[in-house]
């Protein structure tokens, strides 16, 4: 059951990529004519006939690990991220007949692909559920919030469409250091991504030997090779290699390291795109999304916001209350998880207020989106992996 | 003030920008598209800028200064994250160095501007009371007169205001407009518009009710917002804690004396380490994982007529195995499992030996409660020990005294004094030893009997914390209609259609508050099955005219 559902999962990533292909042809080449002469591409068709299939697979390996493990799968990183995933897809499903939007879709899949992906490179093992975590509100609070967040993050993927599409990519701004920021660090996490399938096909292990910061002798594992190293480090396995640095031990080096790799070769890759376009990489993207009428790719952002932040709100915050009351004696108790959550529906409660007034409209607005999302990418990997509190379960 | 009386006989406000019943311009605007906001309504906030109220109340009208209270609220908050709370560090730390001695020179300074307990400090509580106070005059300032306009627009309206809406059209000499009207009207029903006719012309109107959702939302924060200010009254919250050992009973407090709780069992179940299942994360854990914390528990009251202190008369009222993610619930209190602990020492079985080999003392055994120690102990062949003192968790304190640091046994430690049936206790000191885990020694010279400590026992023990929070009622009312509201003003769209004859001439106009999208589908419904064209999006037109269409919209219309 665990290896099919993992298999459907790798199915609805590679069907991702196929109707972003379809999507990417939809839009690229509109020259198709059928026999009468009349243009006729179906691609855009059959791209959401694709992204249906992957959301059919993506839920096929939700519903069968639900099986395997005994409870909805959404109680560690793995898990969470995927789902993540997997409810952007949906929302892109449900969306997307709304406004026929193909750009959507070519913007979308990618977004949901790296997504999986980057799930994936968290432990995927069945994990036994500690006692806070045994209710059935593990399954309403954690599914409602995910839905919420996959379709807030159409708003993200709109807005980032937006801004491509308007901004004068020829003039340096900041403008322009924005969006390329975003697609640097997307193409960082990709990095990531990469790196961490090469070197895990090809086992790679380095250990350590290190003081602690007790000050007591303890081991680390390395997944990449390491240039970081830790306390007084001492390589004790056969792969390896001396680190450049070595840092204090109140520092998680065996991450920093990670975190290391995937900054430079984000920047290598963003670089050697950058040589390849001889522009900036919004600036080389932005002749294809040249039809889109930014009117309606705002409008769609907001709608996805619209409609996300009410569901957020009721996973997020409203069923989060009745179970920490539950689980926890109190419905709020300021953990660090509760207190970004809040800021991100204070966040989005600011962005639909600014929507009242003049001006907020368009570009703001996307970038509102985008920091959005971020809020959100936020308190999903920072504050699960590094500020710890009640939440840190991966 | 004057009120303003328009050309159609509809007396408005003073302030009011587009007449309550026509929609006729009453101020002049230099934009093309009339502001839709509100209605263009005269708002309090608006008109009276006079007096200290005023000026208060304008204040705090402001969407603008909303939003602010919004923002300010959300960057404190984050601050409060950058290290942990007061209440999340290690238990036993003080705080005092605690930050600096983690976290350094930042932590220091964390801890200096009172950041370890940010949420509860005297600036958050006045900006999330800026935000309630907000949440009152922004709603007040509008929808009164909002609601008053709503209920008095009339279907004919001024021609200049449908000029000035985002989406309109005009069509000279209109062909079949008397079929095309009488058909349009079908199709929007069919659409669930609801239809008002006069003098020939249409108003078709549809959601408006989702424009009250943000009120109604605002509604339920308040109420959620004066429910948690509740919980600073006395009698709304209780929170305390309650140890338990096993086969004991214990008083919960807050109910004055009335219940009691007995812990039958406590016990701690973890995931077998050899279920296949779980192996692989087991191994990556690095120990075991519980599976489950309970405590079976059986709930008491004291009968009617019994006395406060004595626990004879007790009732049972149920059963129930207390767990994390269920708890124990009766008349609005509830017991959660939060803490345990394993293996506290209850008793101590001593016999007696003696260096004199002729001297039988088998029939000495005893047992002491560490928990509730007797005095004396007193044996059929004439011996007696006392207890001369008892201390459960045993120090040496800083006067080089002995003493206990608490009454729980986790280190305890009882000086006895024997007497042999020779003896006289009231005259004669008997021999004195301080006896312990792994410890004893005699106090008073060579002894000649011994104290043996034969047998241990412990029990578990159990940690519960009694919670009684009589604002939830008024929370959950809150939240309740939060999320009415939210859902009333997102997922339905306030969307209106003028369809006028005049004489002939075919004028059409559509206003949505969001959802434009919608809109114009609708109207594209009504142009594919009559003659009525689409109305030109003049939003669309004035802004390419600015700026290709692209940079800034500028949008007055929303809402």
């Amino acid at each position: 059951m665990i290896q099919l559902s993992a298999n459907m999962l790798y199915a609805a990533f590679f069907l991702y990529i196929l109707s972003a292909v379809l999507f990417a042809v939809s839009i690229t080449g509109s020259k198709f004519k059928n026999h009468k002469g009349e243009e006729n591409n179906k691609a855009g068709l059959f791209g959401y006939t694709t992204a249906i299939l992957a959301f059919a697979a993506s839920l096929t390996y939700f519903v069968t690990r639900w099986i395997a493990v005994g409870y909805a799968p959404v109680s560690n990183m793995f898990e969470y991220t995927a789902a993540l995933g997997i409810a952007l897809g949906l929302a892109f499903v449900i969306i997307h007949p709304i406004y026929r939007n193909n750009y959507l879709g070519l913007f979308t899949m990618p977004v949901v692909m790296l997504i999986i992906a980057y799930a994936s490179m968290f432990p995927r093992e069945v994990q036994p559920l500690i006692p806070a975590l045994q209710s059935h509100w593990l399954t309403i609070h954690v599914i409602t919030t995910v839905l919420g967040q996959g379709i807030l993050a159409i708003g993200f993927v709109a807005g980032l469409l937006y801004l491509i599409r308007v901004i004068d990519f020829k003039k340096t701004s900041k403008k322009v250091k924005g969006v390329e920021f975003i697609i640097y660090t997307l193409v960082a996490t990709a990095a990531y991504i990469g790196l961490s399938f090469g070197f895990g096909a090809a086992d790679y292990e380095a250990n350590f030997a290190y003081i602690n910061e007790q000050g007591n002798e303890a081991e680390v594992a390395y997944f990449l090779p390491p240039l970081i190293g830790p306390n007084e480090g001492e390589l004790i396995s056969e792969q390896g290699m001396s680190p450049l640095v070595e840092v204090p031990a109140f520092i998680r080096s065996n991450d920093l390291n990670t975190v290391v790799w995937s900054v430079l070769a984000g920047l290598l890759l963003y670089g050697l795109l950058r040589l390849v376009l001889r522009k900036p990489v919004g600036g080389a993207i932005q002749p294809f999304v040249k039809n889109v009428n930014p009117q309606t790719v705002d409008e769609m952002s907001y709608r996805a916001i619209a409609i996300g932040f009410p569901i957020f709100t009721l996973g997020g915050l409203i069923f989060a209350m009745i179970w920490a009351q539950i689980a926890w004696t109190r419905f709020w108790g300021w953990d660090p998880k509760e207190v970004w959550a809040l800021i991100t529906f204070l966040f989005y409660a600011a962005y639909l207020h600014l929507r009242l007034s003049r001006g907020w409209h368009g570009e703001k607005s996307a970038w509102l989106c985008v920091i959005g999302f971020a809020l959100i990418m936020f308190n999903l990997i920072f504050v699960n992996l590094v500020i710890a509190g009640l939440h840190s379960y991966a | 003030m004057e009120k303003v009386k328009c050309e159609c006989g509809h007396v408005n406000p003073y302030g009011t920008y587009l007449c309550e019943s026509c929609g006729k311009p009453l101020i002049e605007e230099k934009s093309k598209l009339a502001n839709m906001r509100y209605e263009g309504v005269a708002r309090r906030s608006q008109t009276y800028t006079r007096t200290f109220v005023d000026k208060i109340w304008n204040f705090f009208s402001s969407v603008k200064v909303g939003i602010w209270i919004i923002v300010v609220l959300l960057l404190t908050s984050s601050l409060g994250t950058l290290f942990p709370q007061e209440m999340y560090i290690p238990p036993g730390e003080n705080a005092t160095i605690y930050y600096e001695q983690e976290y350094g020179t930042l932590g220091k300074l964390y801890y200096q501007l009172g950041f370890h307990n940010l949420y509860s400090s005297w600036w958050y509580m006045l900006i999330i009371a800026a935000l309630g106070i907000s949440l009152v005059i922004c709603s007040l300032d509008r929808v009164v007169p909002l609601h008053r306009a709503l209920k008095t627009q009339r279907v004919t309206r001024h021609e200049a205001f449908l000029k000035r809406q985002r989406l309109f059209s005009q069509t000279d000499n209109a062909e079949n407009i008397d079929e095309d009207m009488i058909k349009a009207e079908s199709l929007l029903k069919e659409k669930r518009y609801k239809i008002r006719k006069e003098n020939g012309n249409i108003l078709a109107e549809k959601g408006r009710f989702s424009r009250w959702g943000p009120y109604v939302n605002h509604i339920g924060l308040i109420i959620f917002l004066i429910g948690g200010m509740l919980r600073f009254f006395p009698e709304m919250y209780l929170d305390e804690h309650v140890w338990v050992r096993e086969g004991e009973q214990e008083v919960i407090g807050g109910t004055n004396g009335e219940y009691f709780l007995r812990n039958n069992e406590f016990m701690i179940e973890l995931y077998d380490e050899e279920d296949e299942k779980y192996q692989p994360a087991l191994e990556r854990a690095g120990g075991p994982v519980v599976k489950t914390y309970q405590t079976s528990a059986t709930l008491l009251r004291r009968e009617a007529g019994g006395t406060i202190g004595s626990e004879t008369e007790l009732a049972e009222v149920k059963d129930h195995d207390i767990r994390v993610n269920d708890p124990l619930t009766f008349e609005g209190f509830s017991l959660y499992q939060v803490d345990y602990k394993l293996n506290e020492l209850s008793s101590f079985t001593f016999t007696l030996e003696s260096e004199e080999e002729n001297t039988d003392l088998t029939d000495i055994q005893f047992e002491v409660d560490l928990n509730d120690p007797e005095d004396v102990y007193e044996f059929d062949n004439g011996y007696r020990i006392e207890i001369l003192e008892y201390f459960p968790n045993f120090v040496i304190d800083d006067n080089r005294e002995p003493t206990t640091i608490n009454r729980i046994p986790d280190n305890p430690r009882i000086i006895f004094e024997v007497f042999p049936p020779e003896a006289d206790p009231e005259e004669e000191q008997g021999e004195l030893s301080l006896v312990g885990i792994q410890v004893n020694e005699p106090l008073n010279g060579e002894n000649d009997y011994t104290i043996r400590m034969t047998d241990v026992d412990m029990v578990n023990v159990t940690g519960l914390t009694i919670r009684k929070d009589r604002t939830l009622p008024i929370i959950s009312v809150g939240g309740f209609i939060f999320m009415i509201g939210l859902v009333q003003g997102s997922y339905w769209h306030h969307r209106r259609i003028w369809i006028q004859n005049r004489n002939g001439r075919l004028v059409l106009a559509g206003h949505a508050n969001k959802n434009w999208h919608g809109l114009k589908k609708d109207f594209k419904y009504l142009s594919d099955q009559t003659t009525i064209p689409m109305p030109v999006d003049q939003s669309e037109e004035s802004s390419e005219e600015e700026n290709e269409g692209v940079n800034e919209s500028h949008d007055p219309t929303q809402r």
